[in-house]
């Protein structure tokens, strides 16, 4: 266990090289000089210059991406060309919003998707079943900003239930999450039931007939332990692609996290704040399927040998 | 009926490993309900897209504030946006524009990353090894934040919407690709093809290409259901296809801006996305199951 | 049959509905058996031994279904019990173990924690409890250092060491009846052996009655005192072990026996049994063996056998032993086997 931890671990950085490099070419394979951008087009070639030299923009690219690497390792991202303030502090405060956004819809993607996977698996083929795997393959196959919309529509225009946008409030937080939770929802519904069935046909659920044990038992303790636990890499997986996915939830519902950002510092061309913004939710996501990844190693020691 | 018996003994001798594949596959098709439905849905949408522009009475672009924002009626299907131009014929315009670049991307994608899957397989080793943690660096950018960056390097348009979807499809075209073709390579016969001095190329393109078509059409299958997502939420955001194309992300994003005053604007672009990522998906999904039997149960 | 008798099945029909034809797995199965005793149900695959058994206790997959019979376990039909009633007896008065010890174990779960859960469903037992009854069963079925097995997992222990702990888990709450059900199968030669003394030490010990499923005829040897052979979902043959293996009168039975190999007869060559076992989708309307059956006749084929009693207990189904027979005279004067040896 220990040796696999240490080789995920290992593995890590070659990917971790990979994705800084990748995030550094933005803003050099991007169209025009940086210094122009901040100085604004007509700005003296002295200023210009001026610039370019406190950027490091005149040191070897080599170089430049060392110091980019150290100074990302210590969340300094230079300061955005827009406001020219400190890019980790424009940040954070929308990446935790996103966060919590990703969190609160994973949550509920678990929730509702574990519940429906499991009446689906346990009632297989009654109408039941039918009904939600017909309706997680809706879920998976709807555009979310779509859904978005017209939940906005009903609750918030039609029926004035609930605010159009913004969060912070339980009913600003609704919505939101119903709409980045839905996909995952239906692909963890879809995951659990096939999970479900195929250990229901296992010899050890037999066994526990055998016992005597009341089907109740045979379900949610012998069965259901065993079927999680292909379901919790769908969820490591599902958490990493809501905290990108949610870049259109906030824009629908104009809530300010690290979507919208990267959304307007594109249109901005300020490229240090967009550079940030996607490396950290790059990190956060390999951090996660590694956690992923080992967690279900240690779920599945048991199972391994066999 | 003896020249055809003559003619299908004949075809049979001189099948391609290519149609042979298909023809395999056909016949996996037609034992899948869902398959065939996902198959028959996909036809007509294309169908659709294809003689749909011509058979609209107005121009997507027509311009008629006299009706701006109206809601469906008999004249205009889907009522109108908010400069009275038809939203029913701009969805039908719009089906084949979403529907192109999801296409395009997968194909695009497609074919890079079962190249690299291909050889990343058959050759193994140091070759394989890069390769792979090559596709492990792209698959730590989730999806649509790949294509945001890529996006904002080479600027908002249809043509590089293609282009940041097709990135995404490359590892996991490949990874799949490479799994297979590692089952693939050690078939007995792959091995007498060696023996008999068989060159790595022919070997790949000819014997090992055609026996994993099956996942790539499944794999195919659901990625252009995702392209399609991605691809209208990047024009959602502004990011892809530009007003006033009636891509439609964009007509969503147009509905967005008038959700107060004329819902409908924003219903129908939203379901007929819908309506192609479903049928891609129920297309895959079938298929997946017909050639996996064990996914069946 | 003069002993207690403590199960009695009479007509069993277990029947597989698929979608649109109805497979008769089992299609009439009786037999006894006495208190104490074992008996062996004998067959190839797919003759409905195992399906017999999982009738017993109701533990057949989805589309299968009892539809008709009598099981009769001391005194009470087991087809007529509700849910909850079958499984009070389920793990308390009749007991299984299963072909695959290395899948019948939940993976998840610590040896201790799953025979506890039999222990405490049944009886009542607490945690401390049950654990030291786990550890005293551990120690019967001869596990050694069992304070320790029991926190470990399934997949810490040998598939002979997992039949051990199935069984221990099978005798937790004293059975009247174990169903064994190919217990050796999957498991190396000499582990077999090992397995099949402890079910019979055992067996001797806490005075209860086995049901042994198996297609081994050497299995049966060693462990039954009463063998039913289960051909096309029907019992052909139903002797006591030392007649059957002395006297076999069935000719599926015969020819069983010369397909294994033995060492108190000279014969030089195994004879495998011509053609292959009927598909339950496209069953012989007469007799089931017929179409193998080197004696068959018009008859055979046409019409099928009842199981009749022959010579004080035994029973055969087939029309060699009745007066319709009207195939080879020297067969009914002298039996199938003695016919197949001279030939």
């Amino acid at each position: 266990m220990f040796q696999f931890i240490v080789r995920r671990l290992l593995q890590l950085i070659p990917v971790l090289i990979g994705v800084t490099i990748l995030v550094f070419s933005l803003m050099h394979l991007s169209p025009g000089n940086p210094a122009h951008i901040i100085a604004g087009e007509s700005a003296p070639p002295d200023t210009v210059e001026q610039i370019e030299e406190r950027l490091g923009l005149n040191d070897p690219i080599p170089v430049q991406y060392f110091n980019f690497v150290k100074d990302a390792a210590m969340l300094d991202f230079g300061n955005s060309w827009r406001t020219s303030l400190p890019v980790s502090e424009e940040l954070w405060p929308k990446f935790w919003v996103t966060f919590e956004l990703a969190v609160y819809s994973t949550l509920f993607s678990i929730f509702l998707g574990l519940i429906a996977g499991i009446i689906s698996a346990v009632r297989k083929y009654s109408f039941a079943d039918v009904s939600i795997m017909l309706i997680a393959l809706f879920g998976l196959s709807m555009p979310n900003f779509w859904f978005g919309l017209m939940l906005m529509q009903w609750f918030s225009i039609k029926l004035g239930w609930l605010p159009p946008t913004g969060w912070g409030t339980p009913e600003q937080i609704v919505m939101p999450v119903i709409t980045l939770g839905t996909m995952g929802a239906a692909v963890i519904a879809r995951m659990t039931r096939s999970s479900m069935l195929d250990v229901i046909s296992q010899d050890y659920i037999r066994t526990a007939r055998a016992k005597g044990l009341g089907e109740r038992i045979v379900i949610y303790r012998h069965a259901l332990k065993n079927a999680l636990i292909p379901v919790v890499t769908v969820v490591g997986l599902q958490f990493g692609s809501l905290l990108a996915g949610a870049v259109l939830t906030e824009s629908v519902f104009a809530i300010n996290g690290m979507g919208k950002l990267i959304i307007d510092r594109i249109l901005a061309r300020d490229f240090p704040v967009v550079q940030a913004a996607v490396l950290v939710i790059a990190i956060v996501f390999v951090f996660v399927n590694l956690i992923v990844d080992i967690s279900y190693k240690f779920l599945n020691k048991r199972i391994d040998l066999e | 009926m003896r020249a055809e018996q003559v003619n299908n003994v004949m075809t049979q001798k001189t099948d391609h490993p290519f149609t042979r594949s298909l023809k395999d596959f056909y016949s996996k098709l037609r034992k899948n309900k869902s398959a065939l439905v996902g198959g028959y849905l996909i036809i007509i949408l294309v169908l659709i897209a294809l003689i749909g522009p011509y058979l609209t009475s107005q121009t997507p672009e027509a311009v008629d504030y006299g009706v701006k924002l109206q809601g469906p009626s008999a004249e205009h299907w889907f009522g109108t946006d908010h400069h009275g131009r038809d939203i029913f014929t701009r969805v039908i315009h719009g089906l084949g524009i979403t529907m192109g670049i999801g296409i395009s991307a997968t194909i695009l994608g497609g074919i890079v990353g079962i190249f690299l899957g291909l050889i990343s397989g058959y050759y193994g080793g140091k070759l394989d090894a890069i390769i792979m943690r090559m596709m492990d660096i792209l698959l730590a950018f989730p999806g649509i934040l790949l294509a945001l960056a890529l996006i904002s390097i080479l600027g908002a348009n249809l043509r590089n919407v293609i282009f940041a979807v097709a990135i995404f499809a490359i590892p996991t075209f490949a990874r799949i690709v490479r799994g297979s073709t590692l089952a693939t390579k050690k078939l007995e016969y792959i091995d007498a093809m060696k023996a008999l001095g068989a060159s790595d190329t022919r070997i790949i393109f000819k014997h090992i290409l055609p026996n994993i078509l099956s996942p790539i059409i499944v794999q195919a299958s659901l990625f252009i259901a995702t392209a399609v997502l991605s691809a209208s939420g990047l024009s959602f955001l502004g990011m892809g296809a530009q007003p006033p194309s009636p891509e439609l992300g964009a007509l969503l994003s147009d509905g967005r801006d008038f959700m107060w005053d004329a819902g409908h604007i924003a219903l129908f672009p939203g379901l007929v996305i819908m309506l192609i990522v479903l049928a891609f998906n129920i297309f895959g999904d079938g298929l997946r199951d017909a050639l996996d039997p064990k996914m069946k149960k | 049959m003069s002993e207690d008798i403590i199960l009695d099945i009479k007509d069993l029909q277990t029947s597989f509905y698929l979608d649109d034809f109805e497979v008769k797995a089992v299609d009439g199965v009786s037999f006894k058996l006495p208190k104490g005793k074992t008996i062996g149900i004998v067959g190839e695959s797919g003759s409905g031994k195992s399906i017999t058994a999982l009738s017993i206790l109701r533990l057949l997959d989805h589309p299968g279904k009892v539809k008709g019979g009598e099981i009769n376990f001391k005194g009470r039909d087991l087809t007529t019990l509700t849910d909850k009633e079958i499984r009070q007896i389920r793990g308390n008065e009749i007991s299984m173990i299963f072909q695959e010890p290395m899948t019948s174990l939940n993976p998840v779960y610590t040896i201790g924690q799953q025979i506890r859960e039999t222990l405490k469903v049944h009886q009542g037992l607490d945690k401390e409890n049950g654990t030291k009854k786990a550890i005293e069963l551990l120690k019967l079925v001869g596990i050694p250092s069992p304070d320790k097995r029991v926190k470990q997992y399934p997949h810490e222990l040998s598939g002979g060491m997992r039949q051990r702990v199935m069984i221990a888990m099978a005798l937790a709450c004293n059975p009247d009846l174990l169903i064994a059900d190919e217990p050796t199968t999957a498991l190396d030669v000499t582990i077999q052996a090992q397995i099949l003394d402890l079910i019979n030490d055992l067996q001797d010990r806490l005075g209860m009655s086995v049901i042994m499923i198996t297609h081994d005829l050497g299995v049966v040897a060693e462990t039954c005192d009463y063998v039913a052979v289960m051909y096309g979902g029907k019992v052909v043959e139903y002797q006591d072990v030392k007649s059957l293996f002395r006297n076999p009168k069935h000719p599926y039975t015969v020819g069983l026996l010369k397909s294994i190999p033995r060492h108190d007869t000279d014969v030089d060559e195994l004879e495998p049994i011509r053609g292959s076992v009927p598909s339950p989708k496209d069953m012989p309307k007469g007799c089931r063996f017929a179409p193998r059956c080197p004696f068959a006749t018009e008859l055979c084929m046409e019409e099928l056998p009842s199981l009749d009693h022959v010579e004080g207990e035994s029973e055969v189904r087939c029309w060699i032993y009745t007066d319709h027979w009207d195939g080879d005279a020297e067969v009914k004067a002298h039996g199938p086997k003695r016919v197949a040896q001279s030939n």
